[in-house]
């Protein structure tokens, strides 16, 4: 640190950074990384309190039992995607560059996405919101839409879903009317499915947080990773692990004592301004227990979470995909396009194959999710198919760019940035 | 309209049939005729009869090539979705070569040849066709690949044609009663001017000159057939005799959006044998595979066998795809290609990883693991290589003609 200081203190004592007008953003950098501590989360003045009383918890019907095999989605999901993937394309591709540099979710997106009812269609009607079945198919299909626009923002639009779909699912009367109706306003709340720690070989069923219980109800402590919107957020759903029974999960409201934050800027998925979340002795009431711990719930949201992250790595893919193709059939050497060279346009080819392969499979888990067959299997394939071929996709796509794909100029860069994220992130998304 | 991807409650029983006979009849004499090159299944043909009586009674091209008819004189766009002969041929295939790659290639009536048949043939041409056993023949000594480069000649005389070339890589060729030829009007005309040609065996002037010596589907028998002077009706020739430039090749090539597909099958099928005789083999040997812990919390040849299984899922989900489009007469040239060249690279990845995971046991006669991973070769190959696939999905996501990317 001595030496660090003093090799700073040389270079900010050179009139050059003057002149080259780097006083200012260095001075900056100094600033945040000596604020580097853990700090209390956002000054959110939100109070979650039930205005009514449910008699029992509210649960979305699963869609009917199709007979015939069929690729063609309902025409009400066919309508869906159709508007979110313009809303992709308008809002979260040409916002994506900045927010990526900013380390920022842009002002009022969250707002534009809730106008959209891209939160309310998850939530039943008595609570609000305009569900009436629970279609895991339907949220692939939107994960997918919107990451064609940016990964990054789509996890910043879709986390607060993630904590709404978990306490659709699985939380009690009172956690549903509590919580879930500011979910379906214009304002939703700034909310984080928070189940990834570091540490290589990281289990999400083996949380290495810990939860006890106290006379009023639980205490944890344990710290979370790449959170998104973490320093904003205000409500959170934690994963910690019950006195050695197993991964379960609480709802933790942002200002409880205890809760704090600091920025975890990453690789990629910069656009949703991921954080640590440190909880150190958090004490939580009785009711901030979800499902009755059973770990099951986890386990179930472990791979919805999962088939998420497939599906925003299809529709990266695709953007991957539609954005080099164009950019091989304009590039010229040795005077004709270089798809005109089998090199380059069997890569194309083998990008269409994977992501159409990766597409199908998380297809099929979702429509055995929202069935209620078994699908561990299906997910767990995709998801190998997401960290394996995702990621080919995404450096396929900066290879065929060659060094321009290197530049930020082109959004190549951020996909294989963001791929990355794909087949290793836990949590934070649910399908 | 509702995104499904399982094999429908109405095709479960053909599956279910199909499976047992692969079990039943294929398996115990799998080995048999892989070390018996070039000697005849007797024991297909009382299964060949139960397969046409299965046909017959309403399952429609279970297990076959023969169900893969298009059109039918029916040529309006089905209403609603259908779960047709495509994917029941597919479905039902993936089972039989579960069983075995090389007798199902081998079994009576169902060779790629009745598939041309089955999709182009006039009712008058599958009415005389129909029943019989059909091989194809395309390749020649100087080509494969470049199927536009044929060589043999058909010539129109009188109410015939004479066909005379050398054909090579013909399956069941030996054994078929008929052989679908492909042949040029007029060498000069290029592509538009190719056809095909039914040629029965039994007409003077075809002959089978030998059999290959092959590096595995060896109970499947390979011809090298010579065509000298040998005349065939001019109703043999199956679609068109016009010689249409603009048209060109199309009507020949269609064929291969119904073939393709049904040889990706194959490659699923065998995938899958494998996969489950590794299962099997590593589970005797301690090593659980869990589908909830991340692949690299688990043991090094479990994590493999995820990555083996994700990308036979993939491929069996490409072939149903390909053939549903194919049932609800969706354009289905891109996806077609998709399956073959993912199945036909995956088999083989697949087969020879599994003998690898199982070692001395996986590499040894005693198992069919090895003999998997020979048969599973050919089908990165036939019907188009997997290089061929890939340059028919490029050119068509790329918008390039042949000339631009060659």
């Amino acid at each position: 640190m001595g030496r660090a200081m003093a090799v700073l203190t040389k270079i900010s004592s050179s009139p050059v950074i003057d002149r080259i007008g780097l006083r200012k953003p260095l001075e900056k950098a100094l600033t945040s990384s000596v604020k580097n501590g853990f700090k209390a989360v956002g000054a959110s003045e939100r109070v979650f309190t039930a205005t009514k009383k449910l008699s029992k918890p509210q649960r979305l019907p699963r869609p009917a039992d199709p007979e015939l095999f069929d690729l063609e989605p309902t025409e009400e999901q066919q309508m869906i995607v159709e508007t979110v993937r313009e809303f992709a394309a308008e809002q979260l591709r040409p916002a994506a560059h900045d927010a990526d540099a900013k380390l920022e979710t842009p002002d009022g997106l969250l707002a534009r996405a809730a106008e959209l009812g891209i939160g309310a269609f998850g939530i039943p009607e008595e609570l609000g919101g305009f569900g009436t079945e629970r279609s895991v198919v339907t949220n692939v299909l939107v994960a997918e839409a919107l990451a064609h626009g940016d990964l990054g923002l789509a996890v910043a639009v879709l986390a607060p879903s993630a904590v709404s779909t978990v306490l659709t699912q699985w939380g009690d009367a009172d956690q549903q009317a509590t919580y879930l109706p500011s979910f379906t306003g214009d304002q939703p709340p700034v909310a984080a499915l928070a189940l990834q720690e570091r540490g290589a070989l990281f289990d999400p069923r083996k949380p290495k947080a810990r939860a006890k219980r106290t006379p009023s109800g639980y205490e944890l402590t344990g710290v979370k990773a790449l959170v998104p919107r973490a320093a904003d957020g205000e409500l959170f759903v934690v994963s910690a692990d019950l006195e050695g029974r197993g991964g379960a999960l609480f709802v933790v409201e942002a200002s409880t004592t205890g809760v704090s934050v600091k920025p975890d800027p990453a690789m990629g998925l910069r656009g949703a301004a991921t954080g640590l979340l440190e909880l150190d002795a958090v004490k939580l009431p009785a009711n901030a227990l979800i499902g009755g711990g059973d770990p099951k719930v986890l386990q179930e949201t472990v791979r919805l979470s999962r088939l998420a992250w497939c599906a925003l790595a299809a529709g990266t893919g695709r953007a991957v995909l539609d954005y080099v193709i164009p950019y091989v059939n304009e590039r010229k050497a040795f005077g004709e396009p270089i798809s005109h060279r089998q090199g380059v346009a069997f890569m194309v080819s083998d990008i269409a194959i994977e992501l159409e392969s990766l597409r199908l499979v998380t297809l099929r888990a979702a429509s055995r999710a929202e069935r209620g067959k078994p699908y561990a299997r299906e997910v767990a394939l995709a998801r190998k198919l997401a960290a394996d071929k995702g990621m080919w996709i995404g450096s396929a796509g900066v290879q065929l760019l060659g060094g321009h794909g290197y530049v930020k100029e082109h959004p190549v860069e951020r996909w294989y940035r963001d791929l990355r994220a794909a087949g290793l992130m836990e949590g934070a998304v649910l399908a | 309209m509702t995104i499904n991807l399982e094999v429908p409650k109405k095709i479960a029983p053909l599956v279910n049939q199909a499976h047992q006979a692969a079990a039943e009849v294929f398996r115990p004499i799998s080995r048999k005729y892989d070390r018996a090159e070039h000697a005849y299944p007797k024991e297909l043909d009382t299964f060949a009869a139960v397969l046409d009586g299965m046909n017959q009674s309403g399952f429609g091209g279970g297990a076959g090539a023969a169900g893969v008819r298009r059109s039918g004189g029916d040529k309006k766009k089905p209403e609603g979705n259908v779960n047709g002969a495509n994917l029941r041929t597919v479905l039902g295939t993936i089972e039989m070569c579960w069983g075995d790659v090389a007798l199902l290639l081998s079994m009576p009536r169902q060779g790629l040849g009745n598939a041309a048949i089955a999709s182009v043939a006039n009712d008058e041409q599958l009415e005389r066709f129909g029943n019989m056993w059909a091989a194809m023949a395309i390749t020649e000594p100087s080509f494969g690949s470049d199927s536009a480069a044929v060589s043999t000649t058909a010539v129109l005389d009188g109410d015939e044609y004479v066909l005379n070339g050398e054909k090579i890589f013909v399956t069941a060729g030996d054994r078929a009663d008929a052989v679908v030829v492909w042949a040029t009007l007029d060498k000069s005309k290029g592509r538009a001017a190719i056809k095909s040609f039914v040629v029965e065996k039994t007409r003077p002037g075809i002959t089978v000159e030998r059999l290959e010596h092959k590096l595995g589907i060896k109970a499947s028998d390979t011809a090298v057939i010579r065509l000298d002077n040998c005349r065939v009706p001019k109703e043999n020739l199956l679609g068109s005799p016009e010689i249409d430039t603009k048209k060109g090749f199309a009507g020949v090539m269609e064929t291969f959006d119904n073939t393709r597909p049904l040889v990706a099958a194959m490659a699923v099928g065998l995938a899958r044998a494998a996969l489950e005789e590794t299962a099997r083999i590593l589970d005797e040997a301690g090593i659980e595979i869990d589908y909830d812990a991340p692949a690299n919390t688990q043991h090094a040849a479990a994590a493999e066998y995820l990555r083996l299984e994700a990308d036979f899922e993939a491929a069996c989900l490409l072939t149903l795809q390909a053939a549903w489009m194919a049932d609800n007469r969706k354009p289905n040239s891109v996806q077609a290609s998709m399956s073959k060249a993912k199945a036909g690279r995956s088999v083989v990845d697949i087969t020879l990883k599994c003998v690898e995971l199982c070692g001395a046991l996986g590499y040894s006669e005693d198992s069919l693991l090895e003999k998997w991973s020979r048969d599973s070769k050919i089908l990165d190959i036939f019907e188009g290589t997997q290089q061929i696939q890939q340059l028919i999905i490029a050119r068509r996501l790329l918008g390039k003609s042949s000339a631009e990317l060659k």
